[in-house]
């Protein structure tokens, strides 16, 4: 088969990030190729290249054997490639025929392009009403409506950031019944997607991204979920992971400590509303503890973190934890600080009613300075002084900053999303130091990282979290065999 | 230091429009300015009497829109709660005959405190159940409010000569005590309240939250454990409060009746005030002064040099697009380069 578009050799870095370091794809006509990696694998941006949206550092994109210099999604658009954003972008106060007639580019009546839109739907057999209003549509329509927005140009290349996401298992089936009919017809399709089931059947080829760079491709047939599974998160050696920093197989806590955290049969909602994010949660952490969630983004990972740190109500179920709780959210800049506020406030923040300078309602502010000094020094934030404001610091000092706060109040338990996200190796090395230390002083530690090998080098306890259910790893278990829990597509057991 | 700086340039800059535009259509500008500065503070009467009366419902409304603002609320209402804060005070002052000396007073100033909280806490309720949009909410209230007036006016709040859309004159015991020439005992009031929230920004838990919600309702909530939407709530029923207060003093102390147009824009007016001032108090107390100041000049510049007084609203304008140019990250960043660029220029100056 034929080359349709071709990436060759794609570099792009983004600040500090090296999102792609060489990656090569081809897409050939008529098939359906799904795209696999873990998050910050660099899918997205590897399709956000393709369709015009993000220039590669170095470099070549070809459709149809032809070196292309892709500028725009305009450009995109006429050299037939169209694509199905992560995130749905139709404008919620127009219509569906007027939203399709804007990403079309048509022009004329509106009741011409009802008719238009109308007739696009059918033939798609995708069908939609043209006069309900984007943003009434429920989650399946919406994501309906970006299909046929893709598919209104005409597309002979079709990109699809995770289009399943969203979806129940049924409306999924279908969907990958049009990209099949798609393909069927002469098109060819991308199908980036976290389901390993859903690429081993929908897919002619699967293509793996690790780290930004083509790890794997080939034909589903030759490959089951864990071997998949082994691609994406990389062929570390298969045997429990022993190292001389690592918490998990040194020192496994005495049963004897105190009880902090306890749920039981909890249930939360997803953040967005819509269903439920984590089903039937158990889960029993005691002092000195350090337990890591292993999961892919989206699995329910974020409410059961939220709802342990008082941050999210449940919905329903047994929900025990001690207090004070420290958090440690994953926005550093939009919810962990607030960078108009000085270092002091935002100490101060974290703190509440509790500090030590607070008396009936009143600030003593000097107080509450000298006391962010200390934590700076103590925590070693570069900071000129504590009447900075949080925004002028460095992401590692924000986040140092943020550890510091947590942790000043003696927290009973600890609760922190991605606490070394975007931060080098010697800030990740010392808030690892610190959290191993809140545990070493009787706090029950609890995280997530979507970088597994933090999760495996930080915890003592591995529990994985996959489709909202909580399963905890065994002691013994491998690097692959977490990785294959994690992406795990039935309830076990 | 920059807020002052930003202040300082969009009053010299409508004074220097004011100064072209009166150039440019004929007038006797240094003649006109003249009048406009000793009508306002040429004598310590015309200060007090004529700059420091006007200049009360303006600091009061502008703490209170301030301190929505703080809590990242947009209360736009202030006219209305000034009116719901005068029929309160205006029935109170007309009715409330028995008990000691000062009780109908603290009572009207009391109950137009409650009544401005009231007004603003349909929109606060709006918000709170429905999401809607606090500023078109509070805004759509000043049509009601004052659509109520004229009817109170008309109806049951009448004079009993039935002459005037007017009500009758509030009781002597309800009246603010005058402290010097027409100025009342409100200023002083308005003064308080400036410690009073200037004390609560500063040294409280409670500003301190206020104004974190103000800036990032989201790491408040996460961070800060703070229930930001009931934050804002509350810094709206307490903008509403303010206002409503400057309507029952504005009756108690200026008018001692209620009528349609009592206040010739005062809610609107104190959003230029809370923003040229800041959003600190202090800022407030002097933005409200400079204001007040530059409405009563204008009387004495169309008297004196026959200009029209509406001239100075030009000067408004321009301070309220400045000020909200200031509240911007971008508009801010520019004025502050600009500042930068005048600041050497003016030391080099001075030497």
């Amino acid at each position: 088969m034929a080359p349709v578009l071709e990436l060759v050799g794609i570099h792009k870095r983004f600040g500090s990030v090296q999102a792609l370091r060489g990656a090569d794809f081809v897409l050939t006509a008529g098939e359906v190729q799904a795209l696999l990696g873990e998050n910050g694998a660099g899918k997205t941006t590897l399709m956000h290249i393709a369709y015009g949206l993000v220039r590669p550092d170095a470099g070549e994109v070809r459709v149809d054997a032809a070196p292309r210099l892709i500028a725009s999604p305009g450009q995109a658009r006429r050299l037939g490639i169209g694509l199905v954003h992560q995130h749905f972008t139709a404008v919620p106060a127009l219509t569906v025929a007027e939203n399709i007639a804007l990403a079309a580019g048509w022009s004329g009546h509106p009741r011409q392009l009802r008719l238009r839109s109308e007739a696009l739907t059918d033939r798609l057999g995708l069908p939609l009403d043209p006069d309900q209003r984007a943003g009434r549509l429920s989650v399946v329509l919406k994501q309906r409506l970006e299909i046929v927005k893709a598919l209104a140009g005409d597309p002979r290349i079709l990109l699809l950031d995770e289009p399943t996401a969203v979806l129940a298992p049924a409306e999924a089936e279908e969907l990958l019944g049009v990209i099949r009919r798609f393909a069927q017809s002469g098109g060819s399709a991308v199908l980036i997607t976290h389901k390993l089931d859903e690429a081993l059947r929908a897919a002619d080829r699967v293509t793996v991204l690790r780290q930004g760079t083509v790890t794997h491709t080939g034909s589903p047939a030759t490959q089951t979920i864990d071997s998949l599974a082994r691609a994406m998160i990389g062929a570390a050696p298969d045997l429990p992971l022993v190292s001389s920093v690592s918490g998990r197989h040194r020192a496994i806590p005495p049963p004897s400590g105190r009880v902090l955290v306890r749920l039981d049969a909890l249930e939360v909602s997803r953040e967005s509303g819509y269903g439920i994010a984590v089903k039937h949660g158990a889960l029993v952490i005691r002092a000195g503890e350090i337990v890591g969630v292993a999961a892919v983004e989206g699995n329910g990972q974020r409410e059961l973190l939220r709802a342990i740190a008082g941050r999210l109500l449940p919905l329903r179920g047994r929900l025990e934890v001690e207090r004070p709780i420290g958090f440690i959210p994953e926005d550093r800049t939009s919810e962990g600080l607030i960078p108009d506020m000085s270092l002091t406030e935002n100490v101060a923040l974290g703190w509440n009613d509790g500090a030590p300078w607070i008396q009936r309602g009143r600030i003593r502010w000097r107080e509450a300075r000298n006391r962010t000094a200390d934590l700076l020094r103590d925590f070693e934030v570069l900071a000129t002084s504590p009447d900075t404001k949080a925004g002028a610091l460095s992401g590692g000092n924000q986040q140092k900053l943020i550890v510091a706060r947590e942790l000043a109040r003696i927290p009973a338990v600890l609760v922190a999303e991605n606490p070394t996200r975007g931060l080098d190796v010697s800030a990740t090395a010392s808030i690892h130091a610190r959290i191993r230390a809140a545990a070493g002083g009787g706090a029950a530690v609890l995280f997530h990282s979507n970088d597994l090998d933090e999760v495996l080098h930080l915890a003592q306890r591995v529990v994985v979290m996959s489709r909202g259910l909580l399963t905890e790893a065994p002691a013994s278990a491998s690097r692959a065999e977490i990785g294959s829990m994690m992406l795990r597509t039935e309830a076990p057991g | 230091m920059i807020r002052i700086w930003w202040g300082l340039l969009a009053i010299l800059l409508g004074l220097a429009v004011l100064a072209g535009w009166l150039e440019a259509m004929g007038y006797d500008a240094p003649l006109a300015l003249g009048a406009l500065w000793t009508g306002a503070f040429g004598s310590w009467y015309n200060f007090t009497s004529a700059t420091l009366v006007r200049s009360v419902p303006l600091i009061l409304i502008g703490l209170g829109i301030a301190t929505a603002f703080r809590g990242g609320a947009f209360n736009i209402g202030a006219e209305g709660q000034f009116y719901a804060g005068a029929i309160a005070a205006t029935w109170v002052g007309l009715h409330v005959t028995a008990g000691p000396g000062i009780l109908a007073l603290v009572l009207l100033l009391i109950t137009s405190a409650i009544a401005g909280a009231a007004w603003v806490a349909v929109p606060v309720w709006l918000k709170l159940r429905f999401g809607v949009i606090e500023v078109i909410s509070t805004l759509l209230l000043n049509f009601v409010a004052e659509a109520m007036v004229s009817l109170l006016v008309q109806g049951p709040l009448q004079e009993r000569s039935g002459i005037y859309p007017q009500s009758d004159l509030i009781l002597d015991t309800a009246r603010l005590p005058l402290i010097g020439g027409r100025l009342h005992a409100g200023f002083l009031l308005a003064l308080a309240a400036v410690v009073v929230l200037w004390y609560l920004f500063a040294r409280t838990m409670w500003g301190f939250r206020l104004r974190a919600v103000g800036l990032s309702p989201r790491a408040a909530e996460v961070s800060g454990s703070i229930d930001s939407s009931k934050m804002a709530a509350t810094a709206l029923l307490c903008s509403g409060a303010l206002a409503g207060l400057a309507g029952g003093v504005e009756v108690s102390g200026v008018s001692y009746a209620l009528y349609q147009n009592l206040s010739p824009g005062y809610g609107f007016t104190g959003i230029a005030v809370a923003l040229l001032g800041g959003l600190h108090p202090v800022g407030v107390l002097i933005s409200g002064i400079f204001i007040a100041a530059l409405e009563a000049g204008a009387g004495a510049m169309q008297r004196d040099a026959g200009v029209p007084s509406v001239a100075v609203y030009v000067v408004e304008a321009i301070i309220i697009v400045v000020a909200a140019l200031a509240t911007t990250p971008k508009g801010g960043l520019m004025t502050t380069q600009v500042i930068r660029r005048i600041r050497p220029r003016a030391a080099r100056a001075r030497a």
